[in-house]
């Protein structure tokens, strides 16, 4: 299962279009451009980007509230993302959804969930569905805190009784919110899904090769009618639990050393360097991918500022498939 | 035409719309045995990979037909009780509910929710004798509470193949009633009312099993000389406004007879909506006969005290032809 230079160029690409687009998306939130609550995905990319990289395109994913990661490795429109956090019409969800909602159901992604866990059995319903039609795919992604939530232990164990094509991902980056996950689970995270019967196991979620390999081997289990797995991604986020924590000088539970440990871990110039080793591309070339990026980048924030704001008489859209009395109803574009 | 029970009807609308359409299929807790019988047999007709036990996980099996509609089926969601619904709650009103809106139009969402045995039934307690719409309804889900064998088969075969996701109750207290019903499948448009019987006198707006009870109460009162007009909204939301501002104009005099809670519940909304749009055809205030804000008791007569029915009804009726008015809950 060795990785094409192809595949390792977009690897790095897509993580490190990741960490521009959540850069960009603090300086908006702090200029005010972006309304709302927004987490960033910053420290994680290695996790979306080595999950999705296993991935084909008609495979889906459900995501969490940190979810600009997960649209993003799985191709998302960075365009149509960052309209979406600006609340324009032009966005993934016509402004009607925002950062945690954020979906493209015909890309695969069932949208980013505001409710800890809640994706995960709306991965089993959309992989008995594909198993009863073909051999496509889904990954549920959560953290380390869905792993209390009795709704994902029900779907761990939904999945593992009806052999569902789902690898589940836990992306532990060992802070519930501010509560450390030591203080609130006795045993390793991986160890509980193994007690549903199905394979498990830790991967190094600061490699982005790691995470591919694991995802390649559990996705094509659940392609050849193997049933579910669960891949404990351990990895880190920089900063706050959503972006305005930095604002809250006094929410402080992780040290400083703490955070500089795992910053020297760091998922993309790791990626970078050992690019580099294989010789998969000089600094010049991986330097104009970062430009690239930065292009793509503006051209987004762009969009989204030109974009129109959503036509307060159209409120009420979207909500039935049939008008109701003063509910209009609407389709997708 | 042939007469069959409520029970038959929903089998039959079960049986005949997992023939017509592939993407439709059942899932719940004792489907494939199926205590009640509503699925009995499918399983070996139907295959078990459209037939789902499900474990004991409401909330799972809840948001596992929400991902499987995404994904393009036709789910049926049977909880066998109705307080069942609260275990799923977040999967109801905070995903399925919100998604096609919150998604700005990029999915439907075409599940059917079947509550069986709604309502008190036989002692069966707090846990055990919801009628949980309220909830329902204030989350924006269509409800469909359908009060004869014919309604419920027609009503169960519109909400599966209607786009959005449609809660189908069915009433523990209707089960044995028989009726005429068809034995090919038919639909019953959602969100159209039925006059049960016409009437000048007195307009009872009244709600599942509670149609069966206006019904008995107005065939009393035709001997008195008093003629109750019965409107049957059938459906909850949408509600058939026209139909029902109609029917409170017929008579100017009108009761709500519905079994659920009385706080922000239907019969607050319908008594909302006449004060709103029926005002200078009311004769006398608008009763509501409901339950009380209290779990259904077990003890035979104190259940017998909180639950709406024939007594109630017939003081309220006196009270809106006297034109005086005083609350009433169940309890008198």
């Amino acid at each position: 299962m060795g990785i094409s230079r192809e595949l390792a160029l977009e690897m790095y690409r897509r993580m490190r279009l990741i960490r521009r687009f959540e850069e960009r998306v603090v300086e908006l939130v702090n200029d005010n451009e972006i309304p709302g609550i927004t987490h960033e995905y910053i420290g994680q990319e290695a996790v979306a980007v080595g999950v999705c990289a296993a991935l084909r395109p008609d495979d889906a994913i459900t995501s969490t509230h940190r979810g600009h990661g997960h649209v993003i490795a799985k191709g998302g429109d960075i365009r149509y993302m960052m309209a979406e956090l600006m609340g324009r019409e032009t966005g993934y969800n016509r402004g009607r959804g925002g950062s945690m909602h954020i979906a493209d159901v015909q890309l695969g992604v069932y949208g980013a969930n505001g409710i800890v866990g809640a994706g995960c059995p709306m991965a089993c319903g959309a992989a008995y569905v594909f198993r009863r039609q073909g051999d496509r795919v889904v990954v549920a992604f959560f953290g380390d805190g869905a792993i209390n939530q009795g709704v994902v232990h029900e779907s761990l164990n939904l999945a593992a009784i009806l052999d569902l094509p789902v690898v589940f991902v836990c992306e532990n980056n060992l802070y519930a919110i501010t509560t450390p996950i030591r203080s609130v689970t006795r045993n390793e995270l991986w160890r509980r899904a193994e007690a549903y019967g199905m394979p498990a196991r830790l991967v190094d979620g600061m490699d982005v090769e790691a995470v591919y390999e694991a995802t390649v081997e559990a996705v094509a289990r659940a392609r050849a009618g193997g049933g579910p797995s669960f891949l404990e991604c351990r990895t880190y986020r920089y900063s706050g639990h959503y972006t305005a924590e930095r604002n809250l000088p006094y929410v402080r539970y992780r040290t400083e050393e703490e955070i500089e440990q795992w910053r020297q871990r760091d998922p993309i110039r790791t990626w970078r360097q050992r690019v580099l080793e294989r010789g998969w591309a000089t600094e010049t070339e991986l330097d104009g991918i970062d430009g690239e990026i930065e292009r793509a980048l503006e051209e987004a924030v762009a969009f989204a500022r030109q974009s129109p704001w959503p036509d307060p008489a159209t409120a009420l859209e979207y909500m039935y498939a049939e008008p109701m009395e003063g509910i209009p109803a609407r389709g997708w574009r | 035409m042939r007469q069959i029970r409520y029970l038959q009807a929903i089998q039959e609308a079960l049986y005949q719309e997992m023939q017509r359409d592939p993407r439709v299929f059942i899932l719940g807790e004792d489907i494939r045995v199926s205590m009640r019988g509503t699925t009995r047999g499918f399983v070996e007709v139907f295959g078990p990979e459209r037939v789902l036990d499900m474990p004991i996980s409401e909330a799972a099996f809840t948001g596992f037909a929400t991902g499987a509609a995404m994904a393009g089926f036709r789910p049926i969601v049977e909880y066998q009780i109705p307080s069942l619904v609260y275990v799923a709650f977040d999967q109801l009103a905070n995903q399925a509910a919100k998604m096609p809106y919150m998604l700005g139009g990029q999915v439907r969402l075409p599940i059917t929710y079947l509550v069986m045995g709604a309502g008190a039934k036989n002692n069966a307690a707090g846990q055990h004798s919801d009628n949980p719409y309220p909830f329902l309804l204030h989350a924006g889900f269509k409800v469909v509470l359908p009060s004869t064998p014919y309604d419920m088969k027609g009503l169960l075969i519109s909400a599966i193949r209607h786009d959005d996701p449609v809660f189908v109750l069915c009433p523990a207290a209707l089960y044995a009633l028989r009726g005429p019903v068809p034995e090919e499948p038919y639909t019953v448009p959602l969100g159209v009312g039925e006059v049960k019987r016409d009437g000048s006198d007195v307009t009872v707006i009244a709600t599942g099993h509670l149609v069966q009870t206006a019904l008995r109460v107005a065939e009393k009162l035709a001997e008195e000389g008093i003629q109750l007009l019965v409107w049957d909204p059938r459906t909850l939301l949408p509600l058939d406004r026209e139909g029902l501002f109609r029917a409170a104009r017929r008579t100017g005099r009108v009761v709500i007879l519905d079994d659920s809670n009385r706080t922000c519940g239907f019969a607050a909304e319908v008594g909302a909506l006449l004060a709103e749009e029926c005002f200078d055809a009311l004769r006398a205030p608008v009763q509501r006969i409901t339950r009380p804000d209290v779990p259904v008791p077990f003890s035979p007569p104190l259940e017998q005290a909180v639950l709406p029915g024939e007594a109630q009804l017939l003081q309220a009726i006196r009270r809106v032809l006297e034109g005086k008015a005083e609350p009433s809950v169940a309890v008198s």
